[in-house]
């Protein structure tokens, strides 16, 4: 049976004083049912996501006690991946017919600061300052730009890119384009990457309306399927964040694991998708995620970048809401927000930054500590 | 003398007289671990041995952590104080790569594939005078 999404509310990215996590994420549950033309009483399930916001059930107090299971789901930065495939499978099971999944978060200023024991990690790891998700993306494209020959000003032009690509989104955070060279001198935080080079945690909040394929147009008339919806944890031999070690023999992260059992599942390949979002904490990620997903060979990035393909106008565009550059990450809504970018995309509502060709397939990707991915595709 | 005591105690013989990373190998596989584990994170197995991991590698990747980093860190030092210090994952042959702190700071003097020695040296001193020992990377002089 298919899945169909049949509705998407998100409140805006950034920082809004005015509203906790919680009402960011009720904010964009209510958009969303009104999307589909449906009420919240309607809801027969729900999953949703916080990591810094509290609960994501708490959400029944903003919306409306109706008894409604509504079930937390916490996998860091794929907290919303791993929502989507639960009420994926929940009416693929056939149990339901329509639910709501939804990801919000609130997080404080600065990065993030994990605790090592929630990771089974010793305290000592912490406590000499190795407990940094941004040194394991600086190290991992360090290495990578090493053995692919990536250039500093490939770095930069990924993020000109995110800001250019934000500034046409209304519900981004950082909506001012930035220069390819106030980037590479902007302030260096983990070598070599430059603060404009980087995401920032931030707040926000996204819903989604699922249903049966088969009754998705009782509530659009532009449904977007749910192809496929993949989560995979690392193997033996991958490089991740948090690592105290790693073996010498390495072998493909769950990045490259998730994305072959999504074009697996969708009967599709990374040649077919007409639209892009892969998990940018930092730059690098993006270049390397532009390989490790598929759509390119590994150091064809460079060329592919100067190209401009990874623009909107381009063959394989990239992160077209601005990614987490643009957008920052509250952990909870982050890939939720992919996913709402993608609908926007395929129902063809980007305005500005609508990719042309009338596209079909689109994928989503997002990595997470300690080394989770989770992709999907959608297609129209 | 002050009193010296490892940040924790399994990642490192101590005291010793030279002093080495303690690591797990699975007798079933062979595969080693950084610290020491109960069990094989590559074949799930239990019967582990600890030994001790080679003082000498090339260093595989780095980075300079340029910001002080929230709590848990705790070095001692201040925002005022803080140095910007240098991270990198070392590969020790037949072993593991171990990710460490470097004793070097500027990326300049840094690059991949160069030799480093394990070293042990006072990280912070405690209120009560105590001196705890961390392992650092160094490049080989």
């Amino acid at each position: 049976m298919d899945v169909a999404i049949v509705g998407i509310g998100i409140h805006p990215f950034g920082r809004t004083p005015a509203r906790s996590g919680l009402q960011q994420g009720a904010y964009a549950a209510r958009l969303a049912l009104q999307d589909a033309g449906v009420q919240w009483k309607d809801m027969q399930f729900a999953f949703g996501g916080s990591a810094s916001a509290g609960s994501a059930d708490a959400l029944v107090n903003e919306l409306g006690l109706t008894g409604i299971p509504f079930i937390n789901v916490a996998n860091g930065c794929a907290t919303g991946g791993s929502s989507l495939i639960s009420a994926y499978n929940a009416i693929k099971s056939g149990e339901y017919d329509i639910g709501l999944v939804a990801g919000f978060d609130k997080h404080e200023r600065g990065a993030f600061n994990a605790d090592p024991k929630a990771l089974g990690i010793g305290n000592w790891y912490g406590e000499v300052g190795m407990m940094m998700t941004t040194q394991f993306f600086a190290m991992k494209i360090q290495k990578y730009m090493h053995d692919y020959g990536i250039s500093n000003d490939t770095l930069a032009k990924v993020a000109e890119k995110s800001f250019i690509n934000g500034s046409k989104n209304p519900n981004a955070w950082r909506t001012e384009p930035i220069g390819v060279e106030e980037i590479k001198h902007s302030m260096m935080v983990n070598d070599p990457l430059t603060k404009f080079m980087f995401c920032s945690p931030s707040e926000g909040g996204v819903a989604l309306i699922l249903c049966r394929g088969d009754k998705a147009r009782q509530f659009t008339d532009s449904p977007v399927y749910l192809k496929a919806a993949t989560l995979k944890s690392r193997r033996f031999g991958s490089f991740e964040v948090f690592a105290p070690s790693q073996a010498l023999e390495q072998v493909d992260g769950p990045t490259v694991d998730a994305s072959r059992a999504a074009f697996e599942m969708a009967g599709a390949g990374p040649e077919d998708m007409d639209v892009m979002q892969l998990q940018d904490t930092e730059v690098g990620a993006e270049i390397m995620h532009m390989a490790e997903n598929g759509f390119c060979e590994h150091g064809e990035q460079e060329q592919l970048i100067n190209a401009g393909a990874t623009h909107i106008g381009g063959s394989m565009p990239v992160n077209t809401d601005g990614g987490c550059i643009a957008n920052g990450e509250p952990i909870g809504a982050s890939g939720l927000r992919q996913v709402y970018e993608n609908v926007v995309q395929l129902r063809g509502h980007g305005g500005e930054r609508q990719v042309p060709g009338d596209p079909r397939l689109a994928y989503t990707h997002v990595y997470g500590a300690p080394g989770i991915s989770a992709v999907t595709i959608l297609q129209k | 003398m002050s009193n010296q005591v490892p940040i924790a105690e399994g990642l490192f013989t101590w005291p010793a007289d030279q002093p080495a990373l303690l690591g797990s190998r699975c007798r079933d596989c062979g595969i080693a671990n950084f610290p020491a584990s109960t069990s094989c994170m590559a074949c799930s197995g239990e019967d582990v041995a600890v030994e001790e991991l080679p003082t000498r590698g090339t260093l595989w990747t780095y980075t300079v952590q340029r910001f002080m980093p929230k709590t848990p860190y705790n070095s001692g030092e201040s925002a005022e104080s803080f140095q910007p210090y240098g991270v990198g994952y070392l590969e020790l042959p037949g072993g593991v790569r171990v990710e460490g702190r470097l004793t070097e700071n500027d990326p300049e003097k840094l690059r991949i594939g160069m030799e480093m020695d394990v070293i042990f040296e006072p990280f912070r001193v405690e209120e009560n005078g105590d001196e705890v020992i961390s392992f650092f990377f160094r490049p080989v002089q």
